[in-house]
């Protein structure tokens, strides 16, 4: 079942609540996604760490072959 | 009750597996399809960027083995396809390994393990995207 941006949005604030979050919808089907997140807490990590993170937060929704986030392409970094 | 085509392996096998893999091939991309047939958009990007850049790699095509294709999820704790592993180190999915690309970090990753690549191909590569 597709997400909504809002609901990908929510999901990672709920680990980084301070974080700049962008979402774009790919395809325009609700399952292709793109996040940008930048937050202070990525400072000193590494972009597999950022990214590992961001997974994290969206608790579980990309398991398996009918995880409900289907495609969801990253762009992590700290603040300049 | 879904068909089993297949017996199941545990899933250790499958680790095992995919260590021996990783351990026996400079850079190993588990992918979606073949490098000559991708089955996905990202998976495509990544291995056309190495088959462009003359990098040899191995390519894994998750769709052909289940076990392989949950294992390398697990294996790495990363929830997505595909993945590069050069000298047994997990370096990215796609958006990673585009960014390092564009940023000339994939090339510094190559140089510092020793791995043939067309420095000229890297070159053509961020300029057509500056």
């Amino acid at each position: 079942m597709p997400m909504e941006a809002q609901d990908i949005e929510t999901l990672i604030r709920e680990s980084f609540p301070q974080a700049k979050i962008t979402i774009t919808d790919l395809a325009g089907d609700g399952n292709h996604w793109a996040a940008e997140v930048i937050d202070a807490s990525f400072k000193g990590m590494n972009r597999v760490q950022q990214q590992r993170a961001v997974y994290a937060s969206l608790k579980g929704k990309m398991d398996g072959p009918s995880g409900a986030l289907h495609a969801l392409a990253l762009t992590t970094k700290a603040p300049d | 009750m879904s068909e089993v085509t297949q017996p199941e392996v545990p899933q250790s096998a499958a680790l095992d597996k995919i260590r021996e893999i990783i351990a026996g091939k400079d850079v190993v991309l588990f992918m979606k399809g073949t490098k000559t047939m991708p089955k996905c958009g990202f998976s495509s990007r990544v291995a056309g960027v190495l088959n462009y850049m003359g990098v040899d790699f191995l390519d894994v095509d998750v769709l052909a083995d289940a076990n392989i294709r949950q294992g390398i999820k697990d294996f790495s704790d990363w929830p997505t396809i595909p993945q590069l592993y050069v000298k047994g180190e997990f370096v990215g999915g796609c958006d990673i390994i585009t960014e390092m690309t564009l940023s000339g970090e994939m090339d510094a990753l190559f140089e510092q393990s020793g791995i043939a690549y067309d420095k000229a191909a890297a070159e053509k590569i961020r300029e057509a995207n500056a």
